[in-house]
């Protein structure tokens, strides 16, 4: 319960000094950068290596690669869907996580497992 | 092209939308920390690239985006919606930071002490991104200047 404890404030407060970076930087177009931030990766890997070692932590950080290249996909889909097609921010983002699922499992099926 | 820090916004996010971010990346870090003891790390890594935050805060730029009272109601939510939009298309380029700081983190963690990893693969990761989006912002604005110039220019005689 303690290490889950710590794990909600390293995390909460990682993601909190990136989103308010993101909020400062000028132009937008910077700001946007931190959306993807390594926030979450940095918090979790920190903490994975003083728990379990650093070959634990390499293993996650190979699947990482494929979950960014999901990452990659949904963004651009999310990007195209608000943009051409002008619909909610929030239903859209939420709905395209299906395709974050879907392609970081496909793809780590495909070549990492 | 210049960056710099716009310290005027820190008034424009409310309390509840920092309390929002701070419990969204705390759930998604003990989430990846309970998905790596149940299926093994192989899948729980797949989880530290999670889009996370990213809903909240396209929300918020839609939402902040709206508020600006420079055009009709209809405007600005189609506006808000481009915003967000837009911001999408930097963090699609800002994923491949992302993979940048897992590659680093892989390589390096045999041979540099974690902190010094850690430090590394996130310089890496934003410098890379800083750099991908300047080309891109180039890129656009050299298409756009193209568009507007005429084929066949009046020559002055």
């Amino acid at each position: 319960m303690k290490e889950l404890f710590i794990r909600f404030v390293v995390g909460g407060t990682v993601v909190s000094v990136f989103a308010v970076f993101d909020d400062l930087l000028k132009p937008k177009s910077f700001a946007g950068l931190l959306g993807a931030a390594p926030s979450v990766a940095l918090a979790t890997l920190s903490l994975t290596v003083l728990k379990d070692g650093k070959a634990y932590a390499q293993t996650e950080a190979r699947s990482m690669i494929v979950g960014a290249i999901a990452f990659f996909i949904y963004a651009l889909c999310v990007s195209r869907l608000l943009v051409r097609h002008k619909l909610s921010a929030l239903a859209v983002t939420a709905s395209s996580i299906l395709i974050w699922m879907a392609a970081a499992f496909g793809l780590w099926c495909a070549a990492l497992r | 092209m210049q960056t710099s820090l716009d310290l005027s916004a820190l008034g424009k996010t409310k309390w509840y939308e920092y309390a929002l971010r701070f419990a969204f990346g705390g759930a998604i870090t003990v989430a990846a920390g309970l998905i790596a003891n149940k299926w093994g790390p192989g899948v729980g890594g797949l989880f530290l690239a999670f889009p996370a935050i990213f809903p909240a805060s396209a929300t918020l730029v839609e939402k902040h985006e709206k508020q600006k009272k420079t055009a009709t109601r209809l405007d600005r939510t189609i506006r808000g919606r481009e915003a967000a939009g837009l911001d999408a298309a930097d963090a699609a380029i800002g994923s491949i930071g992302l993979i940048a700081f897992a590659v680093a983190i892989r390589r390096l963690m045999p041979l540099l002490s974690t902190w010094l990893v850690m430090i590394c693969a996130t310089l890496a990761c934003l410098i890379l991104r800083r750099d991908l989006v300047s080309a891109e912002t180039r890129g656009r604005l050299r298409g756009r200047r193209k568009r507007h110039r005429p084929e066949h220019p009046i020559e002055n005689r």
